[in-house]
């Protein structure tokens, strides 16, 4: 069976989207937070097709964009470290910190290796066994498991030249951060596809009960969108607040559960730091003791010294919903994909660099 | 980052398998999914399968949004 192409069928769009338009009477605004639904619905132009009534803004779930600017200074720091080869998913490397980025660490001479898969750093590791293999753990639910397997598998092999960086983030909390600041105004969340692959639909249900918020979790595709925010207008046209999956041949209600054990016994929840959000308690993972040597935190001494912020950047706003890119003073002139200012350029799935990509009739609005 | 992609299981070997997706094939950890079988078709993210996909589910969204279209069309 084809997972892709009827999930795509213009046919089927069109029906939900004249089922939306006829359906939707109250204004609302729906938030996407992942990253991916982000790309999907500017690539597709489903904001342009939805009814006046439905505003779509986009939420914090880049994980590279969030990550602070402290943390890729640590990264960059642990780069720069004589005989430390550095294990990272492409995402990361254009990201600039305070200084500096993996990009520039490497041209001076860092070893730096993109890899697709915690198991390519694995063989990198277990190849060079007098270097120090640093993965950087960067990823929200969904890539957790991966490392903490890799962790695992570093331990059975007897991998000792092996550590992870965990800059793991959690999804929950920080929308729990976010609705609790009361600074945006939502009417509808749709739920991240596959950070619920892993961890069900239950962690969701906070957002239903305490804030009588819809929540509908979403597959990837445009029909997949839009079969979700019909799922949400509806709700709200009912009155109604509770968390259904649109996204069923990809989503249980209880998750993977062979992936939380793993990560259960790996990580264990921690304060951590978000762009634009500061500290938000139990939003981040580490490694349990039984694991520290493979915490790289544990292994090295890591002092990257001050953090600066980019004067002019609004990346944080953004995470939040709070701003558009088109309220950025940098957007387009100083901050471009060619020459990124902040994180949500350089990530494919930023919301400033979908803007920039597919959001041309969006300026002026 | 979080992107997966659908993939079909040829053949396993221990906690690896074989997959194809859209005509290439490559090696993916099973370590997520023990109860993958061959033929089953899967989400692969970095490398692992973190999930088997639901081919009963896929097909029942896709005739329940069938419904919709055609409601639609004939309203038109």
């Amino acid at each position: 069976m084809n997972f892709v192409a009827g999930f795509r069928d213009p046919e089927l769009a069109g029906g939900l989207i004249s089922r939306i338009r006829s359906m939707s009477k109250t204004p609302v605004r729906l938030m996407e937070f992942c990253g991916g639904h982000t790309v999907t619905v500017f690539k597709y132009g489903l904001r342009q097709v939805l009814p006046g009534t439905v505003e779509m803004v986009s939420g914090p779930g880049c994980p590279v964009c969030v990550t602070a600017n402290a943390d890729l200074d640590k990264v960059i720091y642990l780069a720069g470290i004589p005989g430390v080869i550095i294990a990272t998913f492409g995402d990361l490397i254009r990201v600039p910190g305070s200084r500096s980025s993996l990009q520039k660490a490497q041209a001076e001479g860092a070893d730096i290796r993109i890899v697709y898969s915690t198991t390519d750093a694995l063989k990198i590791a277990a190849g060079n066994p007098a270097r120090p293999v640093v993965f950087l753990g960067i990823g929200f639910e969904t890539t957790a498991p991966t490392i903490a397997a890799s962790i695992r598998e570093a331990e059975d092999r007897k991998i000792k030249n092996y550590s992870v960086l965990s800059l793991h983030k959690l999804s929950p909390p920080v929308i729990r951060a976010i609705l609790a600041s009361g600074e945006v105004k939502l009417h509808g969340l749709i739920c991240p596809g596959h950070v619920s692959t892993i961890i069900g639909s239950h962690p969701w249900e906070f957002i239903a009960r305490d804030y009588n918020i819809p929540c509908v979790i979403s597959g990837f595709e445009p029909v997949d969108i839009l079969q979700c925010v019909d799922m949400l207008v509806a709700q709200v046209e009912k009155d109604e607040s509770k968390v259904e999956i649109a996204y069923r041949r990809g989503v249980r209600a209880e998750g993977n559960q062979v992936a939380l054990k793993l990560m259960d016994q790996v990580f264990e929840p921690c304060p951590a730091y978000w762009r634009g959000m500061g500290e938000i308690a139990g939003s981040g993972l580490k490694l349990r003791k039984a694991y520290e040597r493979f915490d790289a935190e544990c292994i090295f001494d890591i002092k990257p010294g001050p953090v600066y912020e980019p004067a002019g950047c609004i990346c944080g706003d953004v995470l939040r919903g709070v701003k558009t890119p088109l309220d950025c003073r940098l957007f387009r002139i100083q901050c471009t994909p060619e020459s990124p200012v902040g994180p949500c350029m350089v990530s494919s799935e930023g919301t400033c660099s979908a803007y920039y990509l597919y959001g041309e009739d969006n300026i002026g609005e | 980052m979080c992107l997966a992609i659908p993939v079909l299981i040829k053949s396993i070997d221990g906690k690896e398998a074989e997959v194809e997706m859209g005509g290439i094939t490559r090696q993916v950890s099973l370590f997520l999914t023990p109860e993958a079988r061959v033929g089953d078709y899967a989400l692969v993210h970095t490398g692992y399968t973190i999930n088997i996909l639901e081919e009963k589910e896929a097909r029942e969204t896709l005739r329940l949004l069938g419904e919709i279209a055609a409601l639609d069309e004939r309203q038109d």
